[in-house]
């Protein structure tokens, strides 16, 4: 009975060493990286705060040699390249998720064409830049413009999108199909209406990481998009959209350029890499919004 | 009960999923305007057989079926039939009460919309009858365009009935529609089905014995593939005919 | 599977073959009793009578509560309610012995059983078709259950010779009006325990087909 009560007893607490080593261990891995995330913004916001200045905000940067440091021109070039990207990628990958998940025979070919993207997504993106730069550049002549640059991003941003969406697609659960169909509806017709729907949250998270990877990309778009900074003017509706096939380097590339000179230049990479933080900041807030106001709308 | 029609004629019934053999020579008869009841333990084919009657296990592959169905006479298996048709015919409430993530109007207004109305004034009015008929209206008239998920299961199942009546079919198919719900709701979805049974033919399949002998006209007895015993509902469960229907009605299956 | 449930049927079969044992010895020891004038073995009929009152209660009981908990279906089904049924009937024989009894205690009807010797045939009759429909329940026996509803109509005609009898004796006065009122109440006991039997031997047949009388009730 003694030792029943020892055992049993509820007001006891039971202490296992090994519990708070590990609980210590996990707490320590957890510390280092955000302490390590952290101290990376802060490095990067101090020394970016360096060469920050409305007029680096609001001014291009010239071509060599560089009379005035400024990333303007990046920053539009940048959501050029966002845009026409998800206006590619997004239906493209989004249709394929569909085939592959809903219509095409589950067997050989469509595990062939999984094993495909997986490997795309796996490639690393200078090969998409020179492969870019040869099918784009030199076959549909489009020179470095930031539509090639944009195409080039599409085709790496597909593999994300395409299993991201299938696998949204597959957590849809059978009981909406079923119901659907049950009621009679056509396949695309349930499709349409009640599998999309439901994984509009997955649809959008796979926005929000090509974003980021679009965003973050400089290699594959050095020998497509080009590297010019300059700032062109909008004089009438056409040339929003001419513009697409003019150079435009993104704040990745201009970084790069300035982080090559070095020297006194070094705070402008710094103070480009800010914005890019606050880009990505930004968008990454407004596609959170977005998936919220869905989802809201929706229950 | 010699006017009773037979609303879908099954004969020699075989389906088979890959090498398994899941209904073996099924004959059976689902009469007009009655409540047939499907009972039998679990992988027995009851389910199986239920959905063959509106072709839901095309959407299985591997899944292959031989013998005659006949809706009114008339093949569901030939060629040529458009299976949205004939599953606008023979609706379907699942076990799982399955609200589309839309409001609860336009998962009612879901089978309509399909089928080509789009008339707001027509909608209203068949959203508004289907979910009187389901007994579920007076719960949800204030919430209509509310999302059908924030209902509780009981109502959600019987939204989900609404939603089938709409498409006013002629037979419902229903797969253990109560056995995810609490006994209060399964008592208001077996009262809502004795109710709607002058309408419609109702095939159920569901595991509560009780539940069969509460609510069904007939009674169909599977067991491993097999039908062993079909009748009324009264013979069934008061002097079946085979040992192994009596074994599994008493509960000495096993 | 559903050992409760067959061990609570089993028990329920077991309290019906008990208390059919009591109305059997109940009746048969009334008849002794009667016979052989013997006070003592009436007396203990009638207490005894009480604890066949309680078997009933307690099978009742059982009854309700197999209906309530395990909602039999089929044979089940079929089994206690005809348990139900039965368990009447059953007290009513051990009633109508205790009647007996409790007569044989304030008379002597000895003397008549002499004279009248079909009262004596009456007797083995009765305790004969209570025995047998206990059997026939013990047994699930249809066969024997239907020979002891037919025999009820000899019990029935041996009734009515015993009544002509009586009235003749009655009218010749070679007994006094009294005894004979008493043997006619016995007589007409011993009937109603033969119709109690028979009833009892319809509820075996129902166990067994649903029929009773002849009838599909369920």
């Amino acid at each position: 009975m003694t030792k029943n009560d020892t055992q049993n007893s509820l007001c006891k607490k039971h202490i296992r060493i090994s519990d708070i080593i590990l609980k210590a261990l996990i707490f320590l891995c957890s510390a280092v990286v955000v302490a390590m995330t952290l101290g990376m913004i802060i490095y990067i916001a101090v020394k970016g705060m360096e060469g920050m200045s409305w007029t680096f905000l609001s001014t291009p940067a010239f071509s060599y040699p560089y009379e005035n440091y400024g990333v303007l021109g990046n920053i539009i070039n940048t959501l050029y390249l966002v845009v026409i990207t998800l206006l590619v990628a997004t239906p493209i990958g989004v249709g394929a998720a569909i085939y592959l998940t809903e219509y095409a025979k589950q067997g050989r070919l469509t595990k062939i064409i999984e094993f495909t993207t997986e490997t795309l997504s796996g490639i690393p993106s200078i090969i998409y830049g020179l492969f870019g730069s040869v099918f784009f550049y030199n076959i549909f002549k489009l020179n470095y413009s930031i539509l090639a640059g944009a195409l080039t991003l599409s085709i790496m941003v597909l593999p994300t999108i395409i299993r991201t969406t299938q696998e949204a697609i597959k957590t849809v659960p059978l009981g909406y199909r079923e119901g659907a169909i049950g009621l009679g509806a056509p396949k695309w017709h349930m499709i349409r209406t009640v599998v999309l729907p439901s994984c509009i949250d997955g649809i959008l998270t796979s926005v929000i990481l090509s974003i980021g990877r679009i965003v973050g990309e400089s290699a594959a778009l050095i020998f497509t998009a080009g590297i010019a900074s300059e700032l062109t003017s909008f004089d009438s509706i056409a040339d929003v959209f001419t513009k697409v096939l003019n150079q435009g380097g993104s704040l990745t590339v201009q970084l790069y350029q300035y982080a090559q000179r070095g020297g006194s230049e070094m705070k402008y990479a710094f103070s480009t890499a800010l914005v890019l933080l606050v880009t990505v900041l930004i968008i990454n807030i407004c596609a959170k919004l977005v998936a919220y106001r869905v989802r809201k709308k929706r229950s | 009960m010699e006017n009773e029609n037979v609303k879908i004629s099954t004969k020699n019934v075989n389906l088979y999923y890959g090498e398994n053999h899941a209904l073996k020579d099924i004959n059976l008869d689902i009469k007009t305007n009655r409540i047939t009841a499907f009972i039998g333990p679990s992988g027995c084919g009851k389910s199986t057989y239920l959905k063959s009657l509106n072709r839901m296990n095309d959407l299985v592959p591997g899944c292959r079926i031989t013998g005659s169905f006949l809706l009114d006479g008339e093949d569901i298996y030939a060629d040529g039939v458009d299976t949205n048709v004939l599953r606008r015919r023979i609706g379907m409430v699942f076990q799982k009460p399955n609200p589309f993530p839309m409001s609860i109007y336009d998962n009612v207004a879901y089978g309509p919309r399909v089928h080509g109305i789009k008339s707001k004034a027509k909608l209203d009015r068949i959203v508004e009858e289907s979910l009187i008929g389901a007994a579920v209206f007076d719960e949800v008239k204030d919430r209509l365009h509310k999302s059908a998920l924030s209902l509780s299961g009981g109502q959600q199942q019987r939204v989900c009935i609404a939603r089938a009546i709409a498409v006013q079919p002629e037979v419902i198919l229903m797969d253990e529609p109560t056995s995810a719900l609490d006994p209060v709701s399964t008592l208001k979805i077996e009262e809502l089905m004795n109710t709607i049974k002058d309408k419609y033919t109702v095939a159920i399949v569901t595991h509560n014995m009780q539940q069969a002998a509460r609510i069904s006209d007939y009674t169909a007895f599977f067991l491993v593939g097999e039908m062993v015993e079909y009748g009324k509902t009264d013979d069934i469960f008061s002097r079946p005919k085979d040992k192994r229907t009596e074994d599994y009605i008493t509960g000495r299956f096993g | 599977m559903r050992n409760t449930f067959e061990h609570k049927l089993g028990k329920l079969n077991n309290d019906l073959i008990r208390m059919g044992g009591m109305i059997e010895e109940a009746i048969a020891s009334a008849i002794t009793a009667l016979r052989d004038n013997n006070n003592e073995l009436a007396q203990s009929v009638v207490d005894n009578d009480i604890r066949v009152d309680d078997a009933e209660k307690s099978i009742e009981s059982q009854c309700l509560s197999i209906i309530l908990r395990e909602q039999p279906v089929a044979r089940d089904l079929r089994k206690v309610s005809a348990a139900l049924k039965m368990v009447t009937d059953m007290e009513r024989i051990a009633d109508n012995a205790a009647d007996i009894a409790e007569i044989s205690l304030i008379a002597d009807v000895s003397a008549i059983m002499h004279i009248v010797k079909e009262i004596q045939v009456m007797s083995e009759k009765v305790i004969h078709m209570v025995s047998g429909a206990v059997d026939a329940f013990v047994r699930t026996d249809i066969t024997l259950a239907k020979t002891i509803i037919e025999d009820d109509d000899e019990v029935d005609e041996l009734f009515i010779s015993i009544r002509n009898k009586i009235v003749d004796l009655i009218k010749s006065e070679s007994c006094s009006g009294e005894v004979a009122v008493d043997a006619l109440m016995i007589v007409k006991y011993l009937e109603r325990i033969a119709d109690h039997a028979v009833n009892v031997c319809e509820w075996v047949e129902f166990f067994e087909t649903g029929e009773y009388k002849n009838t599909q009730i369920i």
